[in-house]
C-alpha cells in the first residue's frame, strides 16, 4: 500500500521589504511546495493620509498632494482634481490649457507605462537590461516635462482654470526630437521582452482573468480591456479634448499577463499619436481663465473620473463653502484592481505571483494614499 | 624540488590566478552587461573603473560577519567554504596547455564530474543554515535543478569520451588538432552549454538565486567575507565551465599562431563573454519549465547524442556524417526548444 506522505503548508511573508512588489506591498503567501494556496494581501505601509490632508489645505495646495498619489502618473491625478474642481465652481478652461494638459498626461501615460515595462521586465527575470531600455526612454520624457513645469516628478503645473504657465517657447522643437526617438524605444523595448520566448512562456496564461469576472472586481484601465472589454473614460465618458482626437482602444483576448503586457505596449503607441495629433492642431489663446483670487467653490459636491494610467481614476469632492474641502475622495484604480488579486494567482506558482502583481501595475502610493 | 613544495607552489599560483581573473571577470561582466544596457558601467575607481572590483573586495572583507540569531551554526558558517572547494579542486587537473596543469590525471574529466556535484551540499546548508524561508526555497530549488542538470551535461561529455576513447583532458585535447569537437558534436556543445548554465545558476536558468522571486535564494543571510566567498566560487565556477568547454569542444590550445596557454584563455574568456551576454538578455524560467526542459528536452537529446557518437564508434562512419547528424538534431532540438514553451501551459 502506499503510504501518503504528510506535508505541511508554509507560509512565506513576501513584503514589505521585498525588491519585486513595486514598493511597500505587503503579500502573506500560504504555499504548498511552490504552488500558491492562499494569498493574503495587506496594505498601508505608505499611507501618508492624503484624503484627510487634503481637508486642511486649501483648493490650490491640494495639487501638490495629487502629485504624490499616483507617483508616476502625476499630470493625470492634477488633472482629475482640477477637473473636479472646475466642475464644482463651473469653470470654463481656455481650449490652449486643454490641449497643454492632455499633451502632457498622455506623454505621462507613456511614462508611466515604461515603468510597468521595465518593472515587468525585473519581475520576469532580465537582469537590468528592460530596466534601462525604459527608462532611457522615460528618461528623455521627464525632461521634457522639466522644461515645461520645471519639476521632473512632482510637477504642481495643472492650475484649476488652466495651467500655471504657457508651453516653453522651445518646446516645438523638443518633442519633435522626443517623438520619433520615443517611437524607437517602444519598438526597441517591445522587440526585447515581447516576442521572447521566455517571457512569453512565463506570461502567457498566468493570472487569467474573465471578462464578467473583471467587471465584479471592478478592474478598470489596462487591467479589465485586456479581457476583451473595450472600457476607456476617454472615449466612453468623454472629457477634454479627447473628443477630438483619433485613437484606438486596444483590448486584449485572454486577460493574461501577456495580453496585459501587450495591451499597455500598443496604449503607448497610441498615446504617442495622440500627443502628435494635439500638438498639431493646438491653438494659441491663454492657457488661464479669469479665477477668483481665493478659490471658494460653492457648496456642493462632484464626483470626477479620468482614464488613469492605471485605470479609472475618480474624485469625490465635497465643498460646504469654504476656502478648503470638506472632503476629497480618490478613487484609485490601483487599489481596485489590486482586489482581483487573490483570484489571479489562483494555482499560482511563487514566480507567477511576482508576475501578476507586475502586470497590475500597482502604484504604493495611490493603493495606500 | 619535494613533491609538497611543488605541488603548493602549483595550487598557490592556480589560486592566485583565480581570484585575479575573479577579480577582472566581474568588472568585465559589469561593464559589458553596462554597455548591452546602453549605459557604461563603473567609471569612477581607477581607469574605466579597473579598480571597482578591488574596492569591492576589500569593503567584502571589512564588512561585518552577521549571523542570524536562529541559524544554524555550523552549517551556516561551514557553508561558503563547502561550496568553494569542490569548485576549486575542479582546477586541479584543467590543463591550460600542455605542461601547465596541476595535475594531469588519467580520469580528468571523470574527477571534474565527480567533484563539481558536491558543492550542492554547500548550498543545501546555506539554505537550511540560515534558517530563511526563502533561504531555504532556493537551496530546494537549487538542489533540484543542480540534480537534474547534472545527467544532460555528464551525458554530453560521455559522447566526448567516447569519442576520444579517453578521460584525460591532454589527450582529448590533442585528438582535436585538426577539428575540435564543436563540429564533430554540435548538438553536444549546446546540450553541455545549456545545461552548464543551469549548473552554474546563470540567467535564464537563475531560479535558485531569483533576485526577483527568493531574493538571493540561498546566500539571502550572508554578509561580508562569507558572501564574498559564495561570489567568488560562482565566477570560479564561470571560469571552470567554460575552460571545460573550450578544452573539450573548441580544442583548447591546440590551434596555431598563437602561444598556447593564450588560444584557452581566449576561447575560454569568449564563452565567458557569451554567458554573459544571455544573462543580460534573457527573462527567467518558471522552476517547472526548467524541470519539464530538463528531463523531457535535453535528456532524451542528450541520449541521442550519445546514440549517434556510438554508431560512429561502432561502423567507423567518416567525421562529416556525424557532424552533420549532429547538426541536423542540434537544429531540429532548437525548434523544439522555439515551440516547447510557449506551447504547452498548465
Amino acid at each position: 500500500m502506499q503510504r501518503q506522505l504528510d506535508t505541511v503548508d508554509m507560509t512565506l511573508n513576501m513584503g514589505p521589504q521585498h525588491p519585486s512588489t513595486h514598493g511597500v506591498f505587503r503579500m502573506v503567501l500560504t504555499v504548498d511546495g511552490e504552488r500558491i494556496v492562499a494569498v493574503e494581501p495587506y496594505i498601508g505601509y505608505l499611507h501618508r493620509g492624503i484624503e484627510k490632508l487634503s481637508e486642511t489645505l486649501n483648493y490650490r495646495q491640494v495639487i501638490t498632494l495629487m502629485d504624490r498619489a499616483d507617483y508616476l502618473a502625476n499630470f493625470n491625478n492634477e488633472l482629475t482634481y482640477v477637473m473636479a474642481v472646475e466642475k464644482l465652481m463651473r469653470i470654463e478652461v481656455p481650449e490652449r490649457a486643454e490641449y497643454i494638459r492632455v499633451i502632457l498626461c498622455e506623454l505621462n501615460r507613456i511614462a508611466s507605462h515604461l515603468m510597468f515595462y521595465g518593472a515587468m521586465g525585473s519581475d520576469a527575470g532580465v537582469f537590468g537590461t528592460a530596466f534601462m531600455y525604459a527608462f532611457q526612454a522615460r528618461e528623455k520624457i521627464v525632461a521634457a516635462f522639466e522644461s515645461v513645469s520645471g519639476a521632473r516628478m512632482m510637477h504642481n503645473f495643472f492650475r484649476v482654470g488652466g495651467v500655471r504657465d504657457d508651453l516653453p517657447r522651445d518646446f516645438g522643437p523638443i518633442m519633435a526630437r522626443l517623438i520619433p526617438q520615443l517611437r524607437q524605444s517602444i519598438e526597441d523595448c517591445h522587440n526585447l521582452l515581447g516576442h521572447n520566448e521566455v517571457f512569453i512562456a512565463r506570461s502567457k496564461g498566468i493570472g487569467t482573468i474573465g471578462p464578467q469576472e473583471a467587471i465584479d472586481y471592478g478592474l478598470s484601465g489596462p487591467a479589465l480591456r485586456a479581457c476583451g472589454v473595450a472600457e476607456d473614460l476617454r472615449r466612453s465618458d468623454p472629457y477634454s479634448i479627447y473628443p477630438k482626437l483619433d485613437f484606438r482602444i486596444p483590448v486584449g483576448k485572454d486577460g493574461d499577463c501577456y495580453d496585459r503586457y501587450l495591451l499597455r505596449v500598443e496604449e503607448m503607441r497610441q498615446s504617442l499619436y495622440m500627443v502628435e495629433q494635439a500638438l498639431e492642431i493646438i491653438p494659441p489663446g491663454p492657457v488661464m481663465a479669469q479665477v477668483p483670487k481665493v478659490l471658494k467653490p460653492p457648496p456642493g459636491e462632484v464626483y470626477v473620473r479620468t482614464e488613469n494610467p492605471r485605470g479609472d481614476l475618480g474624485i469625490y469632492l465635497v465643498s460646504q463653502g469654504g476656502d478648503k474641502p470638506y472632503r476629497v475622495k480618490v478613487r484609485a484604480p490601483s487599489f481596485c484592481n489590486l482586489m482581483a488579486l487573490e483570484h489571479l494567482l489562483r494555482d499560482c506558482y511563487i514566480a507567477d505571483c511576482v508576475m501578476v502583481l507586475g502586470s497590475l501595475d500597482i502604484v504604493l502610493g495611490e493603493v495606500d494614499r | 624540488m619535494p613533491w609538497y613544495v611543488d605541488i603548493t607552489a602549483r595550487v598557490g599560483a592556480m589560486l592566485i590566478f583565480l581570484i585575479l581573473t575573479v577579480l577582472a571577470l566581474v568588472w568585465l561582466e559589469r561593464k559589458f552587461a553596462g554597455r548591452i544596457q546602453m549605459r557604461l558601467g563603473p567609471m569612477r575607481t581607477g581607469y574605466q573603473g579597473l579598480l571597482q572590483s578591488l574596492a569591492d573586495a576589500v569593503k567584502l572583507l571589512l564588512k561585518e560577519d552577521l549571523r542570524p540569531a536562529n541559524a544554524d551554526r555550523w552549517a551556516f558558517q561551514m557553508a561558503p567554504f563547502v561550496v568553494f572547494v569542490p569548485i576549486f579542486l575542479i582546477f586541479v587537473t584543467i590543463p591550460f596547455s600542455r605542461e601547465l596543469v596541476i595535475r594531469n590525471l588519467d580520469m580528468g574529466l571523470f574527477y571534474i564530474i565527480a567533484v563539481s556535484g558536491l558543492s550542492i551540499v554547500g548550498i543545501v546548508m546555506a539554505g537550511w543554515g540560515s534558517d530563511n524561508k526563502y533561504a531555504l526555497l532556493g537551496a530546494v530549488r537549487s538542489a533540484a535543478q543542480m540534480i537534474s542538470y547534472e545527467l544532460p551535461l555528464v551525458l554530453a561529455l560521455l559522447g566526448i569520451a567516447m569519442q576520444a576513447s579517453s578521460l584525460n583532458l591532454v589527450t582529448i585535447v590533442e585528438q582535436q588538432r585538426f577539428l575540435p569537437n564543436l563540429f564533430m558534436q554540435p548538438l553536444g556543445f549546446t546540450l553541455f552549454m545549456v545545461a552548464a548554465l543551469a549548473e552554474l545558476h546563470r540567467s535564464p536558468f537563475d531560479i535558485p538565486v531569483a533576485e526577483s522571486e527568493v531574493v538571493g535564494g540561498p546566500f539571502i543571510e550572508y554578509s561580508g567575507i562569507r558572501w564574498g566567498i559564495f561570489y567568488l566560487s560562482e565566477y570560479v565556477n564561470l571560469v571552470a565551465v567554460a575552460a571545460l568547454a573550450s578544452l573539450v569542444f573548441l580544442g583548447g590550445w591546440e590551434w596555431p599562431l598563437l602561444p598556447p596557454a593564450a588560444w584557452f584563455l581566449v576561447k575560454t574568456f569568449a564563452l565567458i563573454m557569451v554567458i554573459m551576454w544571455v544573462r543580460a538578455t534573457l527573462p527567467r524560467l518558471r522552476i517547472d519549465q526548467l524541470m519539464d526542459f530538463a528531463w523531457k528536452i535535453l535528456l532524451p537529446l542528450a541520449f541521442v547524442n550519445i546514440f549517434i557518437v556510438g554508431l560512429y564508434r561502432l561502423y567507423q562512419w567518416p567525421t562529416w556524417t556525424v557532424s552533420l547528424i549532429s547538426l541536423a538534431m542540434a537544429i531540429v532540438a532548437a525548434a523544439t526548444v522555439y515551440h516547447f514553451p510557449g506551447g504547452e501551459r498548465r
